[in-house]
């Protein structure tokens, strides 16, 4: 008995570091960020004038944060798709028990290792979006093959140009999604499999009805993780388009008006609305992994 | 069970001094530049240098380039006229600023300020440092040093705020300035056009000539960049002046032309501006895919940079409708209330509006000096021509740069200027900058 409660309180103090660090280094200044959020600070030096929620009322009838919705929606819901659908192609294809998995495993997961600063950097080559004369990447590639009709304006188009910057996004991290999935479809007993066959199913039968409902868990947790990514989407909008209100999301706003423009309460704001969107989609997953984990 | 809780513990520690490592690395630089304010309070025995050195410690975001080439020169040029102050060049690298600026805000709320710091000349510093009370006024340095009479009468009330002069400018840059290319203009047999209805006929007859891009744009802030000059070009520079200092309504119907010739001037623009930095799109000009370009001078110091000869490969001129005027930005210095060593600060700004250290600095960033008594021989043939208009226009201030509108004001014009880009509705652009101007400018409701 004593032995056990030594033990725990040996672990208890090598956790405290890191919980302290925790409480304050992220709740703590969650807390505070909630508290510029609803003050009047403008400006160089700190101003908690209080104001109560009139910096996020202020948020939605301001057209940028608009854009920053629209935005961020169109590429949450094209890099989440996007993920899935090649990532589970690419886990079905290695399931098929081809030669050579090992390596194919590994390069479709590499880029996921790489920073979004430097995809960004390579795709803004490859997505080149100048027109006639000084055709460059992607649709100078496409020129010379003679799929002109593929030329585009990728991320300058109007509109959609964000649906575009959801390319290098799924490049990157459908890798991860096929890892995931392939996890997924090893996990599933061939037994189930055969016995379907047995009783005279189709291959599409089975995936339709067998496969993809035992997968739906990792589809899930591939959601949530893809999800929460795309919320907090910055550096690869950075680096690939650079500051311009058409590729806006709203990382960048928070960024730009705090930073550039003094406008701290405002930026608080947007913070704790990004903090807030995140959690919709995580807490509930959290409170479902943990009901499902069994206890140590 | 045992082995998993020493884990989770080995684990809990590895964050924790993974955290611990990561504060100390963006620590680090820090002691750096603050180490040397020790000397000042205990002389350490260890040091060689004399005890009780005076020091000073300036702030930039000159780390790279012409930029810090030009700091060395002027810190050259210090070192020699006090000897006994040692200068401490406290730099912070990173994008035009951005970062400096914001270690700068930090060290400001911590009571800790350089004892001078680099800013861009006008509402910038003003609207953000002396708002906040961080700054002192110069007069009494420009009227000892005899600065009032050698820099231009019209750049004083653009650096001042209520009659006080808070900072000493050290190099002028030119942002109304067309670059153009003269090969191309003399094959379609245009003249460089001085007004902008004249620059409107001469990319019309370029489109037709099956010239792709008329004017070469680049990201936003260039597309920002062009809107100032051609609000300056449409509004001549009283009203120009007049709609920064609250005096001139900005949903004014002359304001409302402005805009139209700039929707207007939009359309010769490349379709993959947003894709292209300032150096993309000047470089166009020079490789003959565009025949004009708007955009500081420091284009010159690029097109330099790439061996293409003035006159023959670029030409320049003032924004169409803007001759006469010469709109600036300037790098300046300033004195922070409760500088730890305020004699050495203000022998730095002796030397920076000096015209040795003016001379010192700006021929090797590739910039004008602020005063209008340097020694033009040892500019080249652009800077010179700059210089000459330097001293004869009228002066106005660019908003992109700093000079007009204070940041917040800015950032929210940006904003505006952003929507329009995707929207291209000159009325709710209209709308929104007079918005602007309430929320953050002088305008009243």
């Amino acid at each position: 008995m004593m032995r056990y409660r030594k033990e725990k309180w040996q672990s208890f103090l090598l956790v405290l570091p890191s919980i302290l660090a925790i409480a304050v280094f992220v709740y703590g200044f969650i807390a505070w960020t909630m508290r510029v959020s609803t003050s009047a600070w403008k400006g160089l030096l700190p101003d908690y004038t209080w104001v109560g929620l009139k910096n996020y009322i202020d948020l939605f009838s301001d057209q940028r944060f608009m854009v920053d919705i629209r935005n961020t929606l169109i590429f949450t819901v094209v890099f989440m798709v996007g993920c899935l659908v090649v990532g589970f192609f690419n886990a079905y294809l290695l399931d098929q028990g081809l030669r050579g998995e090992n390596f194919f495993r590994s390069l479709f997961l590499f880029p996921m290792a790489i920073s979004y600063i430097v995809t960004g950097v390579v795709w803004r080559w490859l997505m080149n979006p100048a027109l006639g004369s000084r055709l460059s990447g992607l649709n100078l590639l496409f020129d010379k093959l003679g799929l002109d009709f593929l030329i585009n304006k990728w991320h300058t188009t109007p509109g959609w140009g964000i649906a575009f910057i959801a390319i290098p996004a799924i490049w990157q991290m459908s890798g991860y999604t096929m890892a995931l999935y392939l996890a997924g479809l090893r996990a599933i007993p061939d037994e189930l499999r055969e016995a379907a066959r047995v009783d005279g199913a189709s291959e599409i039968q089975i995936y339709r009805h067998i496969i993809f409902p035992l997968l739906r868990p990792v589809t899930l947790s591939a959601m949530v993780i893809l999800g929460h990514m795309s919320l907090k989407v910055f550096d690869l909008i950075l680096a690939v388009a650079g500051k311009q209100l058409s590729l806006d999301v709203p990382a960048i706003y928070m960024w730009q008006t705090t930073f550039d423009g003094y406008f701290f309460g405002r930026g608080g704001a947007i913070s704790i609305l990004l903090l807030l969107s995140v959690a919709v989609l995580i807490i509930p997953y959290l409170i479902y992994t943990l009901k499902s984990e069994p206890e140590i | 069970m045992k082995s998993k809780k020493l884990a989770m513990s080995v684990l809990a520690l590895l964050v924790v001094f993974s955290i611990l490592l990561t504060a100390c690395g963006q620590a680090a630089p820090a002691p750096a530049t603050e180490a040397p304010a020790a000397p000042q309070t205990e002389a350490p025995a260890a040091t060689e240098a004399p005890a009780a050195k005076k020091q000073v410690e300036v702030f930039s975001w000159w780390t790279g380039g012409g930029e810090a080439a030009g700091l060395d020169a002027m810190i050259v040029v210090f070192n020699k006229k006090y000897p006994d102050i040692e200068f401490i060049n406290a730099a912070v690298a990173g994008g035009a600023g951005t970062n400096a600026r914001s270690v700068l805000a930090t060290r400001l709320q911590a009571g800790d300020p350089p004892d001078s710091w680099q800013g861009h000349a006008g509402q910038e510093l003003i609207g953000t440092y002396v708002k906040a009370n961080q700054l002192e006024p110069l007069n009494f340095l420009f009227e000892q040093e005899g600065w009032l009479k050698v820099m231009p009468e019209t750049l004083i009330p653009l650096i001042s705020a209520n009659g006080n002069i808070y900072s000493v400018p050290v190099n002028i840059h030119r942002a109304n300035v067309l670059w153009y290319n003269p090969a191309i203009l003399e094959a379609n047999k245009i003249a460089v056009p001085t007004t902008i209805d004249e620059w409107f006929k001469a990319m019309d007859a370029l489109k037709a000539a099956g010239v792709e891009t008329p004017l070469a744009l680049g990201e936003q802030w260039t597309v920002m960049h062009l809107f100032e000059t051609v609000l300056l070009g449409t509004l001549g520079p009283e009203k120009y002046n007049a709609l920064w200092d609250g005096t001139l309504a900005w949903n004014d119907a002359e304001v409302t032309k402005a805009l139209d010739n700039f929707k207007k001037i939009l359309e010769y623009t490349n379709s993959d501006a947003a894709s292209l930095t300032w150096q993309d799109a000047a470089q166009l000009v020079v490789n003959g895919d565009a025949a004009f370009n708007v955009m500081g001078d420091w284009a010159e110091g690029y097109f330099k940079e790439l061996k293409k000869a003035p006159r023959t490969e670029f030409g320049w001129a003032p924004v169409p409708g803007t001759a006469g005027t010469f709109q600036f930005l300037s790098d300046s210095f300033v004195l922070p209330v409760g500088a730890k060593n305020r004699d050495a600060a203000i022998a730095w700004l002796t030397v920076c509006g000096s015209k040795e250290g003016q001379d010192a600095f700006n021929p090797v960033k590739g910039s004008i000096p602020a005063r209008s008594d340097a020694d033009k021989t040892l500019y080249d043939e652009y800077l010179q021509s700059a210089m000459d208009d330097w001293a004869k226009d009228i002066v106005v201030g660019s908003l992109t740069h700093g000079v007009v509108a204070n940041d917040s004001w800015k950032t929210e014009i940006n904003d505006a200027l952003g929507i329009f880009l995707t929207d291209k509705d000159t009325a709710k652009f209209q709308a929104a900058l007079q918005t602007a101007c309430e929320s953050s400018g002088p305008c009243s409701k």
